[in-house]
């Protein structure tokens, strides 16, 4: 598959946002963002629009003077942090997030965190990673979280097996995929991130690693090094996808598919039936993705193959060909496939094709539905359930809306 | 380093794009890393606007760093003019890019652009929002009027009198029906519109702000050091008044009729408004002393202590402000008031200040609304920052008349209404129609008992401070007559009882206390 790679100003959400899911998650953690006014103000403008009676996310503002010398800035980080663990003593894991300042000035989280945590003895897990616009992109937040989770997992004990759900998935679809697992006979099965970040899974040799988001390259990474063995799959997104994705992950096991095929075979009856209306109003539709959070290659699988959409464009902010063979296969022959973003360029292309509907940031939806394109915006596809059998119809559905409301109105 | 939850202001960078956002044919050039682009959404999304901000961003990253920032600097600017041929370019970094100081300001004025360069310095580590808005007007009027001779204005006499209007930004608090009703409020004293700026205004018509007979100051926050500027430039005068609320606004008829030199009085005379009359009539008697707590920008906040003490007869217990460059302004109307000014960007210590008032009613920003809602206070909000719910489809405007009429029923929505309140004083055991069934729009907090458990962390925080060892005691009969006080006033009862008991050595508050205590402190 040729990518054309494109360089020049980019539209897309830092790591930080990835806090605004990863914080509902976890109930027991809270995130604290070392960094400026900026970076508050978007995690504010992010997530504010939930009123929360206490938040689990905050940030230490770099002032002046914390600029001028280091040591500084290092009391001054354990003075925040008691004061923040003084004010919510429910907190059972501290997540230190480096910005883009934190890591200009070059102040290490990692350290502090361990500092931090001795400090505290114990009674508070204390971990670092990076959400900076420098080095990350949206979801790849999630992956630089959960990477700083690795060396925490306990090990797995060496003649046991298990298999490891990666990457972050609503509560209700975690649940669906766990019965499905034990129907196939897959035991035990763990997830991460899990529901409290003090309830680690274990890790090891044993552990069969199997990934739901694309995004967790970096985390898949690191539990190869703690033995974990990486499971190709396209991504659980439709009935084939799903399909292909519980089917590897049997075939690693050493179950026969027939096994895979009879636990899912009520969801794929009742998908297919989910699926069939909203195939009507997109088939023949042309979809264009700006690049964003790394989903745009596994959806665009799913809307060209199951739903019967002409994919125009497919931007992705970064390409990982580890993460992402198993999908490229898929994808259709011919399709234009950018990696990065020229941003004005890319405009000047989606004008030129005016695709049917148009997946995008919300800093440009708007905008061009004024220009009379009919857009999805993509945020939406990292915080609904979209994954499995039983949700197939409900992605395919956040899709058709925007086409379909673009029709029922009269203005 | 200051711990936020949430904060007032953006960075001084977001009030350089309102300000770009604003205007027409502005472009402004941002040195700024990946992910930086998050604040378009603030105008496409909250503001709703159906294009993009004019804004171009330099989105380096890591890889970039190693490199020649300053060339992609040089590159962007130089795509952005041949791409959207603005007619003056903005030029500033936000706060990483402070950091490694490439100085894009001073490279763009190097690079013969013919059109107005304007470089930004934006200081992101100890200005914000509102500075940044105020700081880029500034700048901008001053680059474009430099070296302009002031034209000698035609007098007076024989025309209208002619004014611009400054301040009005997008994201601002209700700027667009505002400049509506101002407009019209002018009108009616026979006052035309030279320019409003920045919303709207193309640089040509900064150009013209010269020809005003005098400029109106309508957001102080952002247009106070240009009115200054211009004042001394072009010898315009400023009006100060600020029209939000019945009184405000006839005192700014009257100093726009001392400024003009017309007589303002008929049009005051005519002004049609229903805030006076709802006020007046006897279903508005239970407003009467209700305690406030306002915080919000200096300007609404002044002005929404007026009308909550002068025009609805509410009590202001606490006021309090994010915009430090009116503290003094602030203080002097919070003197005023018998109260002391809370100045502060911290929204941990406004919190504190609202569960230690526990007032019944706490007019805010979008943040106070996540204080109420923790503490179950009914809550409106007056100022920014807000969120798309306040920049609503309706006329909306807080100034004017009009505005005085959407102020009265905005503010005394949320309060519990009169009869309502009469029947839970006196049932407090209905099954439906109690504290726990609080209005719906209150939150969880205010079904779990009311401002009673709010006031608490604030009470406890009191006891420490005054030693754990005159730890005060309820005896259960105590506490359940307290039970039986309205659940908005509780939390004061509650606190003024044991402030009673405190300064009189009583170690166990018992029904006879309560009551002691009520007549002492009275309401």
């Amino acid at each position: 598959m040729p990518v054309t790679r494109e360089r020049g100003q980019r539209q897309v959400f830092c790591g930080l946002a990835g806090i605004v899911w990863l914080h509902r998650k976890m109930q027991d953690a809270f995130f604290l963002v070392v960094g400026s006014r900026t970076c508050a103000h978007l995690l504010q403008s992010a997530a504010g629009v939930m009123v929360f009676a206490e938040p689990r996310f905050a940030t230490a503002i770099l002032q002046d003077r914390d600029l001028a010398g280091l040591a500084d800035c290092n009391e001054e980080l354990d003075r925040v942090v008691t004061e923040l663990l003084a004010r919510r003593p429910d907190i059972g894991t501290l997540f230190l997030v480096a910005s883009c300042p934190s890591e200009v000035i070059k102040l290490d989280l990692d350290t502090a965190a361990e500092r931090l945590a001795a400090s505290q003895q114990g009674r508070v897990q204390i971990l670092a990673y990076s959400g900076s616009g420098l080095d990350t992109t949206f979801t790849q937040g999630e992956d630089t979280c959960l990477t700083a989770l690795v060396p925490r997992m306990p090990e797995l004990p060496a003649a046991e097996r298990s298999l490891l759900v990666l990457g972050t998935l609503p509560d209700i679809v975690e649940d669906q995929f766990a019965r499905l697992f034990a129907e196939i006979g897959i035991a035990p099965v763990h997830f991460l991130p899990p529901r409290k970040a003090a309830e680690l899974p274990p890790v090891g040799p044993g552990t069969l690693l199997l990934a739901a988001q694309p995004f967790v390259g970096e985390t898949a990474a690191a539990l190869a090094k703690r033995g974990a063995t990486l499971i190709e799959a396209p991504y659980p997104f439709g009935i084939e996808g799903s399909r292909a994705w519980f089917a590897a992950a049997a075939a690693a096991w050493g179950l026969p598919a027939e096994r895979v095929e009879a636990a899912i075979a009520a969801p794929v009856a009742r998908a297919e039936r989910g699926l069939a209306n909203y195939r009507e109003q997109l088939a023949g539709k042309r979809i264009s993705f700006l690049p964003d959070s790394q989903l745009e290659i596994p959806l665009g699988r799913f809307l060209s193959r199951e739903c019967g959409m002409q994919l125009t464009e497919v931007g992705v902010p970064y390409l990982d060909r580890r993460m992402m063979a198993a999908e490229l296969e898929l994808l259709p022959a011919g399709l234009r496939l950018t990696e990065g973003q020229d941003l004005e360029r890319q405009l000047d292309r989606l004008r030129q094709d005016r695709p049917d509907l148009t997946v995008c940031g919300l800093g440009l939806a708007n905008p061009l539905e004024a220009e009379g394109l009919t857009t999805k915006w993509s945020i939406e596809l990292v915080f609904s359930p979209v994954h499995g059998f039983d949700q197939a119809a409900d992605l395919a559905e956040l899709f058709a809306r925007p086409l379909n409301r673009r029709q029922r109105l009269a203005f | 380093m200051q711990l936020t939850v949430w904060t007032y202001e953006g960075p001084p960078h977001i009030g350089a794009m309102r300000v770009a956002a604003s205007m027409r044919d502005v472009h402004c050039v941002l040195h700024a890393p990946q992910g930086d682009t998050y604040a378009d959404l603030l105008f496409t999304m909250i503001a709703r606007s159906a294009k993009r901000p004019p804004v171009t961003y330099t989105t380096f990253q890591a890889r970039d760093l190693g490199g020649d920032t300053a060339e992609l600097v040089r590159k962007t600017l130089q795509d952005t003019v041949q791409r959207f041929k603005p007619r003056a370019l903005l030029v500033g970094e936000a706060c990483t890019a402070e950091l490694i100081q490439d100085q894009p300001g001073a490279m763009a004025e190097g690079m013969g652009f013919d059109i107005p360069v304007v470089p930004l310095e934006l200081p992101a580590f100890t200005r914000k929002e509102n500075w940044g808005a105020s700081e880029t007007f500034f700048s901008l009027v001053r680059a474009l009027l430099r070296g302009h001779k002031p034209a000698e204005r035609p007098a007076m006499t024989g025309r209208r009198p002619r004014a611009n209007l400054l301040g009005p930004t997008m994201l601002g608090f209700r700027c667009r029906d505002d400049v509506t009703e101002v407009t019209r409020l002018l009108a009616s004293v026979g006052v035309d519109v030279n320019v409003v700026a920045p919303a709207g205004a193309a640089p040509e018509d900064l150009l013209r702000l010269p020809e005003a007979d005098f400029n109106v100051c309508l957001y102080p926050e952002v247009a106070y050091s240009t009115c200054a500027w211009l004042e001394r430039m072009f010898q315009q005068p400023t009006v100060k008044t600020v029209p939000i609320g019945v009184g405000a606004s006839r005192d700014f008829l009257l100093e726009v009729g001392q400024v003009a030199g017309i007589d303002p009085a008929p049009a005051i005379a005519a002004a049609q408004t229903r805030l006076p009359w709802y006020s007046r009539s006897v279903d508005s008697t239970y407003l009467t002393g209700k305690r406030v707590f306002i915080f919000g920008d200096a300007t609404h906040v002044i002005a929404a202590a007026r009308v909550a003490t002068e025009e609805l007869g509410f009590e202001v217990v606490g006021l309090g402000s994010y915009s430090r460059e009116f503290a003094r302004e602030l203080r002097a109307a919070a003197e005023g008031y018998g109260v002391e000014a809370l100045i502060t960007d911290d929204y941990l210590q406004v919190e504190a200040r609202v569960l230690e008032l526990a007032p019944e009613l706490v007019l805010g920003t979008q943040m106070e609304r996540h204080i109420a809602k923790r503490a179950g206070i009914p809550c409106a909000v007056i100022s920014a920052p807000v969120h798309v719910q306040d920049f609503p489809a309706r006329y909306a405007p807080q100034m004017g008349f009009e505005g005085a009429n959407v102020i009265f029923d905005t503010w005394v929505h949320p309060l519990m209404m009169g009869l309502e309140e009469h029947l839970i004083t006196m049932f407090r055991e209905d099954i439906e129609f109690n504290d726990e069934a609080a209005p719906s729009h209150l939150g969880p907090a205010a079904r779990q008992g009311g401002a009673q458990t709010r006031a608490e962390p604030a009470a406890d925080d009191d006891a420490e401070g005054a030693g754990a060892d005159d730890a005060i005691i309820w005896d259960s009969d105590a506490e359940k007559e307290l039970r039986k006080i309205p659940f908005f006033v509780r939390g004061k009862a509650r606190r003024n009882t044991e402030r009673f008991a405190r300064e009189r050595g009583v170690a166990t508050i018992t029904v006879e206390t309560l009551y002691d205590a009520k007549a002492h402190f009275g309401r």
